[in-house]
């Protein structure tokens, strides 16, 4: 399918690990566009018609985009932060819309049900109340005070415990959770989901984590992240319609889906449309 | 025992399912497979020069195939789910075994293709994935016929834990169980065993848990 120009154009998009490129290159596709990713100092992303895409690279991966962004990659400072370990998760791909992959992820009442003893657990199902804004001056959305029992919120936690979170959206396809550390109370361990769109019902994801802990293997931290993420996997491959609806229709939003309502709300007000719904059907 | 194990690794999963089911311990080290590419590397090399996972180590013996691995756990632990009581048993049981590297194949092919983004030919890998499953159905649906739900014996034997894990993440690679009503129930009760451990992409069957009990009466 051919796009014409819209707004999800002019954003960043991941579309490999840096430190996996192989020498002759990685050959993917963005928003229905063939690219290639080749390695080098710099690396350069080329479409199928020889055109040289703009390129930064950040957060492990390689970021592209088939228009002209206005802003630089949006800023995650707790990166940059001496004593936390990065960890490149890897690529998964999920037959879904790119909206629907970060909406998942932005929903906590799934926790018990789906990532069952790990991130949740019956009895323990209920959302308290915690507050969602769409933050004008960042123009992000964020769900703060969010606060969910887990029998393991983490590799390195031991028994249950209530975990903090605060979800950030900073970019259509990108999203960052915030959480208990474990480890260091008073910081927060940084999970993200980086959404590249193949097309808008298939997408590539690269989870990237940075995290204080000096204990676990960095192979284990992986694992633990692929293990979550699979566990979605197969719930948002069997979501219906495959594209995210934005339009309220068959979908009933509870009190627990605000941070679900707000980054619908946000795409709309924004035209972030590829891999959404527009009209209920 | 150490297995050299990988969480999103079918042919691994088999293992710590059929060690759960028996009771076995197993010591676990997970294997950097998807991204990092260890089971490549000169160590593990060493140890199987096939480059796949799992292994499993214990003492001298180390094994490389995972059929060989439910062999030796149930030889171990629990010897009625090698269900040799007679001769057509016993080979039902190897037909299945040699039939599972097939899944792995085929299925498991599938699986890396569209999941992992491995290369490989996912619409003939997917051809050949449901000429295994629909091989499979057909024989299940013959055991229920005569009243039996596992492939090979009135019981679960390591048969239903070598075809188990590919066949049910069939959908990872692209291909619904949909069609497959023997399949399914024969899934369930495989899901139902005591002891059954999940990985990603095989679910726990939540409808086994009690019913959640509530103080509101039942009518006002």
């Amino acid at each position: 399918m051919t796009i014409g120009h819209h707004a999800m154009i002019d954003q960043w998009y991941p579309v490999a690990l840096a430190s996996q490129l192989p020498p002759e290159g990685r050959t993917t596709q963005l928003m229905g566009t063939a690219i290639r990713v080749l390695p080098g100092d710099p690396v350069r992303v080329v479409t199928g018609d020889g055109r040289d895409l703009r390129v930064t690279l950040r957060y492990g991966h390689v970021w592209t985009s088939l228009g002209e962004p206005s802003k630089d990659l949006f800023d995650i400072p707790e990166a940059d932060q001496p004593g936390r370990r990065l960890v490149e998760v890897g690529v998964v791909r999920v037959r879904c819309s790119p909206l629907r992959a970060v909406e998942n992820f932005l929903d906590i009442a799934h926790f018990p049900f789906v990532h069952t003893d790990i991130l949740g657990a019956e009895p323990h199902t209920e959302v308290g109340k915690y507050d969602v804004e769409i933050r004008e001056k960042e123009d992000e959305v964020w769900a703060t005070k969010v606060q969910f029992y887990q029998p393991q919120a983490a590799k390195s936690a031991t028994g249950g415990i209530t975990t903090d979170y605060m979800y950030r959206v900073p970019a259509p396809t990108s999203t960052v959770l915030y959480k208990t550390c474990p480890a260091r109370p008073g910081e927060w361990d940084v999970i993200t989901l980086f959404v590249q769109p193949l097309t808008e019902e298939l997408c590539d994801v690269w989870p990237w984590m940075a995290l204080f802990d000096d204990e676990t293997a960095l192979t284990d931290l992986i694992h633990f992240q692929q293990m979550i993420f699979l566990q979605d996997r197969s719930i948002l491959e069997n979501q219906i319609p495959r594209l995210l609806p934005l339009d309220p229709g068959r979908e009933i939003p509870t009190r627990a889906d605000l941070t679900s309502v707000a980054y619908r709300r946000w795409l709309k007000r924004h035209q972030f449309t590829y891999g959404a719904q527009l009209v209920a059907q | 025992m150490i297995l050299y194990d990988y969480i999103l690794s079918p042919d691994a999963y088999k293992v710590r399912l059929m060690a759960a089911l028996t009771g076995l311990k197993l010591e676990l080290w997970a294997v950097d497979m998807h991204p990092g590419r260890e089971h490549q590397s000169e160590p593990l090399l060493a140890l199987n020069p096939a480059g796949s996972i799992p292994i499993l180590v214990d003492g001298d013996l180390i094994l490389t195939e995972s059929a060989a691995m439910l062999v030796y756990l149930a030889k171990l632990a629990a010897p009625e789910w090698l269900g040799e009581n007679d001769a057509a048993d016993a080979a039902r049981i190897q037909q299945w075994l040699s039939f599972s590297r097939r899944l792995t194949d085929h299925l498991g092919g599938a699986r890396a293709t569209e999941m992992l983004v491995e290369p490989g030919d996912l619409p003939s890998l997917q051809r050949a994935g449901t000429v295994d499953l629909r091989e499979v159905e057909a024989a299940l649906a013959e055991r229920r016929i005569v009243g039996q739900c596992f492939l090979a014996a009135d019981r679960a034997t390591i048969a239903d834990i070598a075809c188990f894990p590919y066949v049910a993440l069939a959908p990872d690679g692209g291909l619904s169980l949909d069609p497959y009503p023997s399949i399914r129930l024969w899934m369930r009760a495989i899901r139902m065993l005591p002891g059954f451990i999940e990985m990603p992409g095989i679910h726990r069957l939540h409808e086994l848990k009690p019913e959640p009990v509530s103080d509101m009466p039942e009518t006002v």
